[in-house]
């Protein structure tokens, strides 16, 4: 083997490698994918199209997703149908996550992306991340992690901004 | 036949680097399991804390924030 060819061979595994371990997730400006794409577990709200939408990917064994869940549902009732409030859940064991709303009840919708398929494009940061889109679709706030009192109130702001 | 060795060895690197795995966030349910925290059992972490005093004329700095779920 020529050492031309070794050269090419190395540099193209490296870009493979970097390819592979470094896609990019999803940010403010894009749209989420087409989430009837992706057999999700559960029913999904019949049209997004017009509201202010949270989206919102959590596990059970999250500590700040329990947190975040009295604020969501805080939320959707004070908005009631001008936001739709869409938990995802990224639970392996569909029980895990049954456990969690037994003892965190919430009036919004929870979806199951037991495939960590629709997760696995949006590649979000951490646990909890939560994508506030617009009537468009398009994603408007992006909220990594959830930290109280400061992220209740910067809903509240992002809402109130999208909803005049 | 040098940079043939070199090159090759560098390959060899890179599909190793290539291999390490990345966690990501979603994926992190056993890591941040109560059984894999350290300090779940109060007893075997006061005498680790102990030996590790002793042998090392120092104590503290085992503690870790949050579960390992990364979270936040």
């Amino acid at each position: 083997m020529n050492t031309s060819l070794l050269k090419k061979f190395a540099v193209a595994t490296l870009l493979a490698g970097t390819f592979f371990t470094a896609q990019a997730a999803l940010k403010v400006g894009d749209t989420l994918p087409d989430f009837a794409s992706f057999k999700l577990e559960g029913k999904l709200p019949d049209t997004l199209k017009g509201k202010v939408v949270i989206v919102d990917f959590w596990a059970s064994w999250c500590l700040p997703c329990a947190k975040s869940f009295p604020v969501l549902d805080e939320l959707q009732k004070k908005y009631a149908d001008r936001l739709v409030v869409l938990a995802v859940n990224v639970d392996e064991k569909k029980s895990n996550m049954e456990k969690f709303l037994q003892k965190h009840a919430v009036g919004f919708t929870v979806v199951r992306d037991a495939e960590q398929k629709l997760v696995a494009v949006v590649e979000p940061a951490t646990m909890p991340t939560s994508f506030i889109l617009d009537g468009e679709g398009k994603v408007r706030f992006l909220h990594n992690g959830f930290h109280g009192e400061d992220t209740r109130k910067e809903y509240i702001a992002e809402i109130e901004s999208l909803l005049k | 036949m040098k940079n043939q060795a070199f090159f090759l060895l560098a390959s060899v690197l890179l599909i190793c680097i290539t291999g390490c795995a990345n966690v990501k966030p979603w994926e992190r349910e056993h890591l941040a399991d109560y059984t894999m925290r350290g300090d779940r059992d109060p007893l075997a972490k006061a005498q680790m804390e102990h030996i590790w005093f002793s042998r090392e004329e120092a104590s503290g700095g085992a503690g870790v924030g949050g579960g390992g779920c990364g979270c936040n």
